[in-house]
């Protein structure tokens, strides 16, 4: 295990070090200590490297993650795994607003509660969130999965595309053309893996699937506000 | 009977200047239609702009150069302030951000030959980056656009420059659309969409929302590429003073002011015609936020929106600028609206120079358009000659004018090389009117 001081050795040397790993590097276990919400830590990684930061984290915490597991031992800043491409960004406490915006893969799981915008532009991700979500959560959401186990704010999955929406809890209001859809045999299976990977013991016979429906999809003037 | 008024002198008929003919057309068509008019290409009214202003060349108090013989550099570096690879660039024309779907990928390839012969950059677009303009681009700069549309760190890292867009001049404030008969396999795959569906870009980015968190955001960028590379910021021109200021303060090594004459691949007519402001009326005022800074050439100011030629590319360096960027003369050089398909665009109802509706896939040039017979009409490597020609023309008349006025560097051309024609240019330039010493809200001066 390396231990990085974020404090005492500077965010740049941080980033450069986890950068500058290869996947076939033997230094695969990090420890970051005095976090103390410091932004962009652990960005633009791209090694199977796991990652542990203890503490809370400022904006963008993991962005453009390729590879890596990243497990923040509190709560994450806005944007946390921003753009995130493959790997695992774990956050044990709750996360601020844009949580895996428009991440193209991966895993992000959340295990408190998201703000709003959680997954706005989502590109393939999977999102597992343990709590709430705030407003216009998956807004414009392309592809991949958002799972919540709480409650959904105003305007889930508004403008969205083909990303695919689980809520166990309430949904405040739907977003414009964010339906709720039939949750068929192959979607309990997806949900299945999604909360087994998000650690989550929630029964996916709990949920209820919301996803797009495709009346925005070529631009009508009678769907224009 | 006899009829006195046979023969008579009759009164004309006048058309109404209010109610024109394009406006009633306009009128009746969306009468007939019920939707708004969407078009490529920026502003085409009539607006202030570069032939507006005169060089006053040199005299008995300032002294010329001769006209081929005496060197009058053309290099620019760009991105000093922070970046530790700042890129140098051979002339100060750069090729302006235009995406890969609103284009074809034979068109951004012939932009990157073209740019990379000339020694200049080209930019992407929405939509992310392509083999064939990296490949082509000796200098390419990655956008950082609202819909992160194939945006990912890899091609982040392999870009020269990155520019965050907040807005640009044809519609400032409005996101983008990319019609559904646009989009191929390819362009669909690239942008994680289906095939054949409209593809909005946002008008705001999705994790950011204030020139506070663009500073955390630039600095996410920086970390990510190892504080290497030029970090531009893009924007419309609609308050240049203070969105120059909050994009240095935010960080930027370069920043890109567009105005109203600048194009799109497409959005509303009624947004190109009236959001926005004349790329001259914004110079000044981002030069000003500059200098209040302390930070006029170490930030470097791109500008652009309707730059033509040397003289343009001339008057704006003189207002302060340190490079401009074209989008519009690009694609006329490589090939756009030329009359050789006249009878083509007949067809599609309008004339060369006319042809606008580049979103709707059905270019006669072959170069706005993913039809892949349409396609075949464009060679990207005589169209990278044609632009390389073009770049290397403008050039030449920036230095001829550069040495009229007795600079060695076209960035030592300066305000006072020019004159305004008009009130409203000297007003909106602070310039003088030609033959006066005198500009609209000069201080301590009345009209």
């Amino acid at each position: 295990m390396e231990t990085f001081d974020l404090e005492a050795q500077g965010l740049r040397n941080l980033n450069a070090a986890l950068q500058s790993q290869t996947k076939e590097t033997n230094q695969t276990a990090w420890e970051i200590v005095n976090a103390k919400g410091s932004h962009a830590i652990a960005v633009g990684l791209d090694a199977p490297i796991e990652v542990t930061v203890r503490g809370s984290t400022g904006y963008y915490c993991g962005g453009m993650n390729k590879q890596a597991t990243i497990h923040v031992k509190g709560s994450a800043g806005p944007g946390v795994a921003e753009n995130m491409m493959s790997g695992t960004v774990i956050i044990d406490g709750d996360a601020s607003q844009y949580a895996g915006a428009t991440a193209n893969g991966g895993t992000l799981v959340i295990k408190g509660n998201a703000s709003s915008r959680c997954g706005i532009s989502m590109k393939g991700v999977d999102i597992i969130v343990h709590g709430n979500v705030g407003h216009m959560s998956a807004f414009m959401g392309q592809s991949g999965n958002l799972v919540v186990c709480g409650d959904a704010g105003d305007a889930l999955g508004d403008s969205l595309y083909e990303a695919r929406l689980f809520v166990r809890g309430k949904v405040k209001s739907l977003g414009a053309d964010c339906i709720e859809k039939e949750m068929r045999p192959e979607h309990l299976e997806i949900l299945k893996d999604l909360l087994e990977r998000g650690e989550s013991d929630a029964k996916p016979e709990e949920f209820k699937r919301y996803g797009s429906a495709r009346k925005l999809y070529n631009f009508d003037i009678d769907n224009a506000y | 009977m006899k009829d006195e008024s046979k023969g008579a002198p009759r009164t004309v008929p006048i058309q109404s200047a209010t109610f024109s003919n394009p406006t009633n057309a306009e009128i009746r068509r969306a009468a007939a239609t019920g939707i708004y008019d969407i078009r490529g290409g920026g502003s085409k009214r009539k607006l202030p702009h570069f032939d507006d202003l005169l060089f006053l060349g040199a005299s008995i108090s300032r002294y010329p150069l001769e006209g081929y013989r005496e060197k009058c550099d053309t290099k620019v570096v760009l991105g000093t302030r922070f970046a530790k690879k700042p890129i140098e660039l051979d002339i100060p024309v750069t090729i302006a951000g235009m995406s890969f779907g609103a284009l074809s990928g034979p068109a951004k390839e012939a932009l990157g030959r073209g740019a990379s012969m000339a020694g200049t950059s080209t930019t992407t677009g929405d939509g992310g980056m392509t083999e064939e303009e990296r490949g082509h681009s000796s200098k390419l700069v990655y956008q950082v656009l609202p819909s992160r549309y194939g945006m990912n760190p890899d091609d982040l890292r392999r870009c020269d420059a990155i520019e965050v867009v907040v807005g640009q001049g044809a519609k400032p404030g409005g996101g983008g659309m990319l019609l559904g008969q646009k989009i191929s396999d390819r362009v669909a795959e690239m942008r994680n969409l289906p095939k054949g569906i409209d593809q909005r870009s946002a008008c705001r980015h999705p994790d950011w929302t204030g020139p506070d968190d663009l500073e955390i955001k630039i600095m996410e960028l920086r970390e990510i590429t190892a504080w290497e590379k030029p970090i531009y910021v893009k924007i419309g021109g609609t308050r240049p003073y203070f969105d120059t200021m909050l994009a240095i303060k935010a960080g930027a090594d370069v920043v890109v002011l567009d105005g109203m004459q600048g194009g799109t691949a497409a959005t509303q007519d009624v947004f190109i015609e009236h959001v926005g402001q004349p790329i001259i009326a914004c110079i000044g005022e981002a030069v000003r936020a500059l200098q209040d800074m302390d930070l006029h050439r170490e930030v470097q100011l791109i500008v652009s929106g309707g730059i033509r030629g040397g003289a343009d590319v001339a008057k704006a360096l003189a207002m302060g600028a340190d490079a401009v960027a074209i989008g519009t003369a690009a694609m006329i050089a490589l090939g756009d609206n030329d009359p050789r398909w006249e009878p083509e665009y007949n067809a599609l109802g309008t004339t060369a120079g006319a042809y606008d509706d580049w979103h709707e896939g059905r270019d006669p040039a072959g170069i706005t358009t993913q039809d892949p017979e349409l396609m075949k009409r464009f060679d990207p490597i005589a169209g990278g000659r044609h632009l390389n020609n073009f770049l290397k023309v403008m050039t030449l008349e920036a230095q001829t004018i550069a040495r009229a006025c007795g600079h060695n560097h076209l960035h030592n051309l300066e305000p006072e090389d020019l004159v305004s024609l008009t009130m409203e240019a000297a007003a909106m330039t602070k310039i003088p009117l030609a033959g006066t010493n005198w500009y609209p809200g000069k201080p301590g001066t009345t009209y």
